[in-house]
Order: structure tokens, then C-alpha cells, then sequence
């Protein structure tokens, strides 16, 4: 059976002085993570200080909006169902996002997909995924 | 030094409402205090210790509690890991009585999200201050019951483990639950009836998921003095304890362990017990896929095994090879306040003082374990193990 993705309102991110640039790129269609520069480990969500080796010196990195599903659930006890997921970024890091535009029943771990924005209510738009 | 086999349980109560529409929160922590007192048989003036978390508890940590309940203290912890809080405090009171901080104990928990009407495991809960995490996770709606559905559908994946064997867990509970007249689910039910039940967050269903209810429970906690000195009951004191939290690691997110692979062998190793040895289990069911989870973790069987390990009755008391929430557990009897940890504890004393329904009492119970988790087993978690001897 196949279901026809509907609309859901998004909550909007709250930003702070740590994820303005994440945001502001978002607003232009680009996805960034955090890299380290003194250990080399890309790291997501990002933070100033790098939580793996603890270094300061930590840089923006577009990543380039491929990945993989690496597990998923489909919410039915919602007003609009929707999926969400974990998506294993080309780069490294697994993320949480919503797997959109697409048959819900259709979805699989493994899956490749690749990014999308959505408008977010009254925030900027939020990275998600679809299939590729 | 250790604290191994310093501390006693010397007082456990659940409190029977499920639901409570007639009462505020205090007044049910005051309740629990009271009915853990008359368990043990001492009065309130001999507590000197007090451990709550701070999640289910009204007031600036513990203080607004301890001004109502009246109590003169020495010591006192409102560390706060969800539903696990309740296994980690036990070891954080055997701590303290160990290390002189304080002679007896009290544990409380209480809420009413029933009465409340709260959607605890289907609607995404906003943070009144936003944490780090946020805008990475509230936009996509990370609800309850879809943050623990991703961790049965990579499961399933990476193991092969189905939707039946799952199943198996709330069968077992059920089979418990018959005979405790408090539970909420006292109905048996067949693994066909849980696969068949609608879904909630794929690939759980509504049999999969525990039950919301009101109450709450207390625990008592003394040093050997004490403990020797009451007769109500047969002794149980706490022989290892683990704690641990796991996340998403900066995005190197593994969701097919719980932090069930530190904390359990951090107490087996106090205990100096194996899994293998334990009589009775009472383990965390907020979901079925959280007991499969956590028995491979804590080494009852080994990873992957778990759907295998919990099928056909393995669980059930008399029947399988290891008895697991003989009360009925979250699935089927109760969850107060959205968090499990307390009636795990409170059952496996129950199993080792003799004192469980005879239907589910497990023969010679000597040596048990109770395992916690709390927070949310998709993205962060606190995790607390804890093995206990009749003395």
C-alpha cells in the first residue's frame, strides 16, 4: 500500500552564536558539518571544540548531500505521519533528519539518499533527505 | 574502597494507584514515603538521606520535597537520568551509606501523566531551554516511541531479529501480569495478538509499547546496623552497581548497543557474579525491543541473540531459564511517571525476600540483578546496573 507523503509543519531550530553559520548556509542550500583540524574527525551536531580530541580548532565543511539510511522509523500516531531517520553522511557523520518526499512504506536501512531543504515555521529551512 | 554488600534494601512499596486523578505529585511522594516506612517498620525521623531525581520531583532539585516531606538530612542526590535514575541512585546510596554520609535512605519517585492526559511516547517534548542538541534534533520530531523504533528497525536489519520475537517479551510480561491485581494489563496475550495491534512507530506496535500510569514507588536503604536490627523481613543488600551513558559519539551513532555493554559488566565485576548466575531479572521494557537490547548487553546472551534468547517463553517464570518483571513490568503493570527504574528494583527485592505472587516467585531466589535505562535509547541514554544477594 502506497501512502502519499502530506505536509507537516516543521518546528523551527533555535540558533545560537555556536550554529549561526550552519543556519545561514542552510538558507542557501548547503549542509555543513564541523571538521577538526588538529585530529582530523569530521563531527556533527557542531560544536566549537571538537568532542573527540577536545582542540579548538575546528573549521566548516559543506558536505556534499549524499548518504545512506541507516535506520529509520515511521510515526502513524501523528496528525501527519512522518519519517524520521538516521542518514550516514558521505562524509562521516550519521545524522538525524526526516526522510522525505517519498512513498513512507517504501523506505529501507541502506538506502541512498540525498539532501533536500524544507521550510521550517518561521525558522530557516531544515536539511533533509530523500531518496537518491 | 568498595561498598560491596554495606548497604541493605530494608524497605520497598509500590504504590497500587495506576491512576490519580485525586492527587497531586507530592502528595504522592508523601504516600510512597509513608507506605516504605511501614514496610520497613521505622519512622520518618530516622531518614537521613534523601535521593530523588529531579525530572519527577517539583521544586529546585530535592529541596522543595524534602521541606514537605519534613526530613532532617545529612545527605542528599537529585541526579536525574530519566527512568534509569532509580537503579543508578541505588548505587548511589550504597555509596553513601558505605562512606558514613548517611545511615538510612530514602528513594522516591512519583507522577501522574495519566491523569494528566500526556502523550508521553508519540508527541516530540519541547525543552523549555533549548539544549545543544536541539536544532539538530527538534525539527525531524524525535517523539519517544520512534527514537526506540530506530533502534528495533537497525536491529532488525543488522541481526535479522523480527517483529514475533519482540513479540515474545510482552507475551511473557502478560503471562506475569495475571497475577498481580495492581497491573494495568493483566490480560495474556499471544505473540499474534502484539504483531497484530496497530502501529505506532514502525516496527513497534502498541503492544510493544510499555503502559502510561500514575503512582510511584519508594525504596529504603540502611547501613548493616540497622538492616540487623529490623525483622520484617528477609535481608537483601547490594553486592555491585554500574552506571554509564551512552550518545551519538559526535555522530558516530551505533544504535544496535545500549549503555548496558559498561554499566553491566562494571557491576558483575563488584559482585564478582556472571550473568549466568542470576536467578531473576528485572530489566527495563519502556519497549520490547529495550529488554532484547539490553539482555544482549548486559551478557545474557550474546549480540544479535536477543530475539532468539526471548523467544518462546524464555522470559516467563517457571517456564524459561530466566524469569524477567514478574510484577508484570512497564509492559503490563506500571510505569509510574514515565519512568521504570523504581518498580524494577521494588520487584527483585520482592523475588528475593520471597515475597512475589507465589504464582511467580522464583524457587531459592538468592541473587538478583536490576537494569535500567533512561532518556532515550535512539540518542542519549543513562544506563545503571544493579546486583543484589538475599544476605
Amino acid at each position: 500500500m502506497s501512502e502519499a507523503p502530506k505536509e507537516r509543519k516543521i518546528a523551527a531550530p533555535p540558533i545560537n552564536v555556536e550554529t549561526q553559520k550552519f543556519w545561514d548556509a542552510a538558507a542557501e542550500g548547503k549542509l555543513l558539518i564541523k571538521k577538526c583540524t588538529d585530529c582530523g574527525e569530521p563531527h556533527f551536531y557542531p560544536r566549537d571544540i571538537c568532542p573527540f580530541c577536545f582542540s579548538d580548532k575546528t573549521e566548516w565543511v559543506e558536505a556534499s548531500g549524499k548518504g545512506v539510511v541507516y535506520t529509520y522509523s515511521v510515526m502513524r500516531r501523528a496528525p501527519v505521519p512522518y519519517a524520521i531517520g538516521y542518514v550516514t553522511l558521505a562524509e562521516g557523520p550519521t545524522i538525524m533528519s526526516n526522510i522525505v518526499d517519498c512513498d513512507l512504506n517504501s523506505i529501507k536501512c541502506g538506502q541512498s539518499v540525498k539532501l533536500v531543504f524544507k521550510p521550517s515555521d518561521g525558522g530557516p529551512p531544515v536539511p533533509m533527505f530523500t531518496p537518491a | 574502597m568498595s561498598h560491596k554488600g554495606k548497604a541493605y534494601i530494608i524497605g520497598i512499596y509500590e504504590h497500587p494507584t495506576r491512576l490519580a486523578k485525586d492527587k497531586t505529585v507530592p502528595m504522592l511522594h508523601a504516600e510512597v514515603t509513608k507506605g516504605v516506612l511501614d514496610d520497613a517498620g521505622l519512622s520518618k525521623k530516622d531518614i537521613d538521606g534523601f535521593f530523588c531525581a529531579a525530572g519527577d520531583t517539583p521544586g529546585l532539585g530535592p529541596l522543595s520535597m524534602i521541606d514537605y516531606l519534613g526530613l532532617n538530612l545529612k545527605h542528599m542526590d537529585s541526579t536525574d537520568t530519566g527512568g534509569s535514575s532509580y537503579t543508578l541512585h541505588i548505587g548511589h546510596m550504597a555509596e553513601a551509606i558505605a562512606g558514613g554520609k548517611c545511615s538510612v535512605a530514602l528513594l522516591t519517585l512519583a507522577g501522574r501523566p495519566r491523569a494528566e492526559g500526556m502523550a508521553t511516547g508519540t508527541a516530540p517534548r519541547a525543552p523549555a531551554v533549548p539544549m545543544p542538541e536541539s536544532g539538530f534534533e527538534f525539527p525531524y520530531a524525535p517523539a519517544t516511541a520512534n527514537m526506540y523504533a530506530m533502534c528495533a528497525s537497525r536491529h532488525m536489519y543488522e541481526y535479522g531479529t523480527t517483529s514475533e520475537q519482540l513479540a515474545w517479551v510482552k507475551v511473557a510480561a502478560s503471562h506475569h501480569a495475571q497475577h498481580n491485581p495492581h497491573a494495568m494489563l493483566r490480560d495474556v496475550v499471544t505473540v499474534e495478538e502484539v504483531v497484530n495491534s496497530p502501529m505506532i512507530a514502525d516496527p513497534l506496535h502498541r503492544l510493544d509499547c510499555c503502559v502510561i500510569s500514575d503512582g510511584g514507588g519508594a525504596v529504603l536503604m540502611a547501613n548493616e546496623e540497622v538492616a540487623r536490627s529490623l525483622s520484617k523481613h528477609p535481608n537483601v543488600r547490594v553486592i555491585g552497581n554500574g552506571e554509564a551513558s551512552k550518545n551519538q559519539m559526535g555522530g558516530k551513532v551505533d544504535l544496535t548497543y545500549s549503555g548496558a555493554r559498561w554499566s553491566g559488566p562494571r557491576a558483575f565485576e563488584m559482585a564478582g557474579v556472571k550473568p549466568s548466575d542470576m536467578k531473576y531479572a528485572s530489566i527495563y521494557d519502556s519497549f520490547t525491543i529495550t529488554v532484547v537490547m539490553q539482555l544482549e548487553d548486559l551478557g545474557f546472551c550474546e549480540k544479535g541473540q536477543g530475539g532468539r534468547f526471548v523467544s518462546d517463553g524464555n522470559l516467563i517464570s517457571g517456564v524459561g531459564k530466566l524469569p524477567f518483571n514478574t510484577d508484570g513490568g512497564g509492559l503490563c503493570n506500571n510505569h509510574p511517571s514515565n519512568r521504570g527504574g523504581i518498580t524494577k528494583v521494588i520487584e527483585a527485592v520482592r523475588q528475593l525476600r520471597g515475597e512475589a505472587h507465589p504464582a511467580v516467585q522464583v524457587k531459592n531466589c538468592d541473587l538478583a540483578l536490576a537494569h535500567g535505562t533512561g532518556g532515550s535509547l535512539g540518542t542519549r541514554h543513562g544506563s545503571s546496573t544493579v546486583i543484589m544477594e538475599r544476605a
